[in-house]
């Protein structure tokens, strides 16, 4: 392992590495993920380590700064075999010291000897999917685990050594009310986490819940039913509300952390910083391409980068404008208008003046500390807002 | 080809009504006299456009030359004359009936004698046309030919005991047709050596060739270097081309002389001057007087047409004047709306009329455009005696300088099966329609007659029809003229402010019910926005109606799994899709569709 100190001129790059394995699949999850045999788990993470030591050749004089390994379910692999593709990435790639590494991990698949292991490897940053403290509301979702268990995790990670835990939550549940989602949030804000996602349940395509919720016409008998747009609402500025005066900044549309400790990585995806994703349909973007692994398992497995790297496309200049703008303002520090302007030769008010206009007056967009923001009222209907930067 | 034997002309057309198998029998009689294989057929030659394909209709006169070796061992001419079939265009089908010495009645064996039949067999006997009856599609288990040719003969009064029995999509009994052609309609008569008199029954832009004149000789001879001049527009030319129609061609030939049918080009620039209808002379030998019927085609219908992105107005421009070049009876002038921006006013013939040019402008020209609710022509007496006719809407002048309005008539025969009497009386009835009487056809089947309002058909009147009669009933009407009547103009607010492309006049009868589910449409087809917006129906300062559209809910992406983002984009993508067919009114906005909405108020 190299040192980054005194490489000021050394690119910076983040690396990616998904585990699409979950123990069952929950009944919100649209994410590539499934149950995996002993067998194909042996192939797919020795593909894994074959595709990590090719890319590491590619990207030899770049710094690694940020490291997630994310699912489906990373912990649901055995400490071996995790610390195994950590070694690999830190021996083939250049790792700063400094750098996060962070794993994603749900509840019943972290024990303390496992999660000891984990964290003397280099992996200093947890992300636990908890989504509800109400186990009637876990039920529902599908998840393996209760909160009890959640609990357990939690404090096996804190005396692992992880000082820097991210929980992730879910609003707009089947069943769920303010008082169930506000006790919720008090329950985890009791355990001090370090980072807080908080994201209001989208009922996609293809899901369980698509079946049982996504026809809004049919009656959804027998299932306890999704709560109205208004509490919807609520139940988002209420997140704000609660984790602000706890002392969480939001600095994300759906992301809460103490100062300082904001995810590095996830922030380089809104600042369209170099990405690479190793492993089933794991996405990249790499000095304005972008390019995206198959999600066929069998094409992975014995195809060529060639040929399971798919939709591989260089951004065009009015592309790179569309994300700078779409990717940047779901940070809340925004968009700074004047590097902007040195990117891209012309200022964001010269290029949308219709649009920054209507949005500015309307109060959806707010130009502050020479940053193009999103309001609060701008955050709640962000789709709207972002869709109008796009050519 | 110089002299041809008049006696060996037969001019004649198909009437029929729509379905009927007019378009299939004109392809079976080209194919079977040989002008074209079976394999160079493609189905319904004479059907042009794509859109008439798509629509099984014929919308511009078409016309067709065959030879036929008929059993007595001569060659005749056949110049078959296909007229178009609905009413918006009866004008154009009586100025094509004008130009044939015959026709041949189409009557489908299962469904029997309909309205457009009867209306189109009148039409045909007006003028004088021997019209001979052909039983179609007798391959269907639901042929009833002996019934059918009683039933003309009850209802029509033309003979029909020999009538050939035929399936014209199965190629059967064509030559019984053909040779009914040959002893049955009679040669046109005519001398050539009179003055020039020759109908003009359509015609045709080509950028190339300016105005192709299709026409039939009635006197005279006409080719190239004849100084022509059309008496009602008093346009002159001199004839470049003339020739006769092949199968989807034009074949010059030497000249037209009395008896024939054909085209001419005279390098005229606009359809305007070839009006359908009038009479083409030799300008240096000018017939006496002109042929008769001629009149000048009024626009029935009228609507606002938009483009969808103010910047392809000009876009817009040029394909109504190409579209116009070919098509005299579509009128338009620009106009001004609030809520739509710039666009044009449009006249049309009818609804039908209406949407082929609006599909023909998004398909040919690929333009997407916002139509406004289709407007009759309204007579506004005011106070001080002045008379507005009045196409658009948002033009009525203050109720206090009005007198009194008059509104189109029509009278309408509707032909039903009498189990569906009740309720397309009851239709008629919602529709302020006057009844006038009823005749039964036979047992099972009437014809009631009613005087309606012409703006209470021109929305959705047809389907209604079809759908209260299970398909059964069918439908014909002509102008009647103007009747003073009771109305009001409605005026639609959103976040109360006017959407002057929104109003429209109606009967104050109906005001209330019609401003209530206007409203409710609006607000289903209006999303939801930043902040609350009422809807409202009001006549004058009164509201009638209101509805509301709540705010918008929350609209967030969730999380992005890993880096991927282009999903995400794509979800933007549809969205910003949405809005692009959205029109700003105000700090509204407003989908494109919501403007046409007024058309399907009575879906329900």
């Amino acid at each position: 392992m190299k040192k980054s100190k005194g490489c000021r001129e050394q690119r910076q790059l983040s690396i990616y590495v998904h585990i699409p394995f979950c123990l069952q699949k929950c009944h919100y999850c649209d994410f590539l993920s499934f149950r995996v045999s002993e067998d194909e788990k042996k192939q797919y993470l020795m593909k894994l380590q074959d595709e990590i030591v090719f890319f590491a050749c590619k990207y030899k004089g770049e710094i690694v700064t940020t490291i997630f390994f994310g699912g489906g379910t990373p912990t649901i692999l055995k400490e071996e075999e995790l610390n195994d593709l950590l070694l690999t990435v830190k021996e083939s790639f250049t790792v700063a010291e400094d750098a996060e590494i962070t794993i994603e991990a749900n509840p019943g698949t972290i024990s303390r000897q496992k999660l000891k292991c984990l964290r003397s490897a280099g992996f200093n940053r947890i992300s636990i999917g908890l989504q509800s403290a109400q186990d009637k509301e876990l039920i529902e979702l599908g998840r393996v685990h209760t909160y009890a268990e959640f609990m357990e995790g939690f404090r096996a990670a804190r005396e692992a050594g992880f000082d820097n835990i991210n929980i992730d939550l879910m609003s707009a549940l089947p069943g769920q009310t303010m008082e169930s989602y506000g006790e919720t949030l008090t329950s985890v804000l009791a355990l001090r986490p370090e980072h807080i996602s908080a994201y209001s349940l989208i009922i996609e395509e293809g899901t369980l819940f698509w079946g049982r919720y996504g026809d809004t016409t049919l009656h959804t008998e027998g299932y306890p039913l999704l709560p109205s747009e208004d509490e919807e609402r609520l139940m988002y500025q209420r997140t704000e509300d609660m984790l602000s005066k706890a002392g969480y900044e939001r600095y994300e549309i759906s992301n809460y952390a103490r100062k300082g400790k904001e995810c590095r990585h996830n922030s380089r995806y809104w600042q369209r910083k170099n990405y690479i994703g190793l492993g089933l349909g794991s996405s990249s973007c790499y000095d304005n391409v972008r390019w995206k692994n198959t999600d066929k398992m069998t094409l992975y497995l014995t195809g060529s980068p060639e040929q399971y790297q798919m939709e591989k496309t260089c951004l065009t200049r009015e592309e790179q404008i569309e994300e700078t703008l779409f990717l940047g303002l779901r940070l809340m520090e925004g968009v700074c208008l004047e590097e902007f302007l040195e990117k891209f030769g012309k200022n964001i008010h010269e290029m949308y003046p219709d649009v920054i206009d209507k949005y500015v007056s309307n109060g959806c967009l707010v130009i502050k500390d020479g940053r193009l923001k999103l309001s609060k009222l701008g955050i709640d209907v962000s789709n709207l807002v972002m869709s109008e930067f796009l050519f | 080809m110089a002299h041809i034997d008049k006696s060996k002309i037969r001019n004649f057309c198909i009437v029929a009504h729509i379905d009927h198998g007019k378009s299939t029998l004109a392809d079976r009689i080209i194919e079977k006299t040989g002008l074209l294989t079976s394999r160079e057929m493609q189905a319904q030659v004479l059907d042009n456009m794509e859109l008439e394909r798509e629509r099984g209709i014929t919308i511009k006169a078409q016309s067709v030359r065959t030879v036929y070796k008929a059993k007595d061992g001569e060659e005749y001419i056949f110049n078959l004359i296909d007229t178009p079939g609905h009413v918006d265009f009866n004008y154009e089908v009586s100025r094509s009936l004008a130009a044939c010495d015959g026709a041949i009645l189409v009557v489908d064996a299962a469904q029997g004698i309909e309205a457009q039949t009867l209306a189109n067999v009148y039409l045909a006997l007006d003028h004088n046309l021997d019209v001979f009856p052909v039983i179609n599609k007798i391959d269907l288990p639901s042929a009833e030919p002996d019934r059918v040719k009683e039933e003309i003969e009850d209802v029509i009064g033309i003979e029909a005991h020999d009538a050939p029995l035929i399936s014209a999509k199965n190629g059967l009994g064509i030559e019984d047709v053909l040779e009914a052609i040959v002893a049955k309609i009679p040669a046109p008569g005519g001398s050539d050596d009179n003055p020039l008199q020759a109908l003009i029954f359509d015609s045709l832009y080509d950028s190339y060739k300016g105005v192709i004149i299709f026409c039939r000789i009635m006197e005279g001879t006409v080719k190239k270097g004849t100084k022509i001049k059309m008496m009602a527009t008093g346009a002159t030319a001199d004839v470049v081309e003339a020739g006769y129609f092949g199968a989807g061609q034009f074949i010059p030939c030497e000249e037209l002389s009395a008896g024939m049918v054909g085209y001419l080009t005279a390098s005229i620039k606009n359809v305007k001057d070839t009006a359908v209808g009038d009479t083409v002379t030799d300008a240096e030998r000018p017939c006496k007087e002109p042929l008769p019927g001629y009149r000048k085609v009024n626009s029935m219908v009228y609507c606002g047409m938009y483009p969808a992105d103010g910047a392809k107005y000009p876009d817009l421009r040029d394909a109504l004047e190409k579209l116009q070049l070919n098509d005299a009876s579509l009128n338009y002038e620009p106009e001004t709306s609030v809520a739509l921006g710039f666009g044009f006013r449009c006249g049309f013939l009818g609804l039908l009329h209406l949407e082929i040019i609006q599909e023909r402008l998004e398909r040919e020209y690929n333009l997407d455009l916002v139509t406004t609710a289709p407007s009759v022509i309204y007579k506004v007496h005011k106070n001080n005696g002045d008379i507005i006719e009045l196409t658009n809407p948002t033009n009525l002048p203050d109720p206090s300088e009005i007198e009194y309005m008059e509104e189109p008539i029509v009278s309408a025969e509707i032909m039903v099966t009498t189990e569906y009497i009740g309720s397309i009386m009851e239709l008629c009835q919602e529709r302020r329609g006057v009844y006038l009487g009823m005749e039964y056809m036979e047992a099972t089947r009437a014809t009631l007659r009613y005087e309606l309002p012409l703006n209470e058909i021109i929305y959705d009147f047809f389907d209604a029809l079809k759908s209260r009669s299970k398909g059964y009933a069918s439908f014909d009407y002509s102008i009647k003229g103007y009747s003073r009547s009771d109305l009001v103009k409605l005026d639609i607010l959103i976040n109360r402010e006017e959407v002057d492309a929104l109003s429209f006049i109606v009967h104050k009868d109906t005001a209330y019910e019609r401003g209530r589910k206007m409203c409710e449409k609006l607000k289903d087809e209006i999303p939801r926005q930043l902040f609350e917006i009422p809807i409202q129906a009001a006549i004058g300062s009164k509201v009638i109606a209101r509805e509301t559209v709540k705010a918008m809910r929350k609209d967030v992406l969730a999380k992005c799994y890993g880096g991927d983002i282009t999903r995400k984009k794509k979800l933007l993508e549809k969205q910003k899709e949405g809005k692009k067919r959205m029109r700003q009114v105000g700090n509204v906005e407003i989908p494109q569709k919501a403007f046409m909405s007024v058309l399907k108020l009575d879906s329900d």
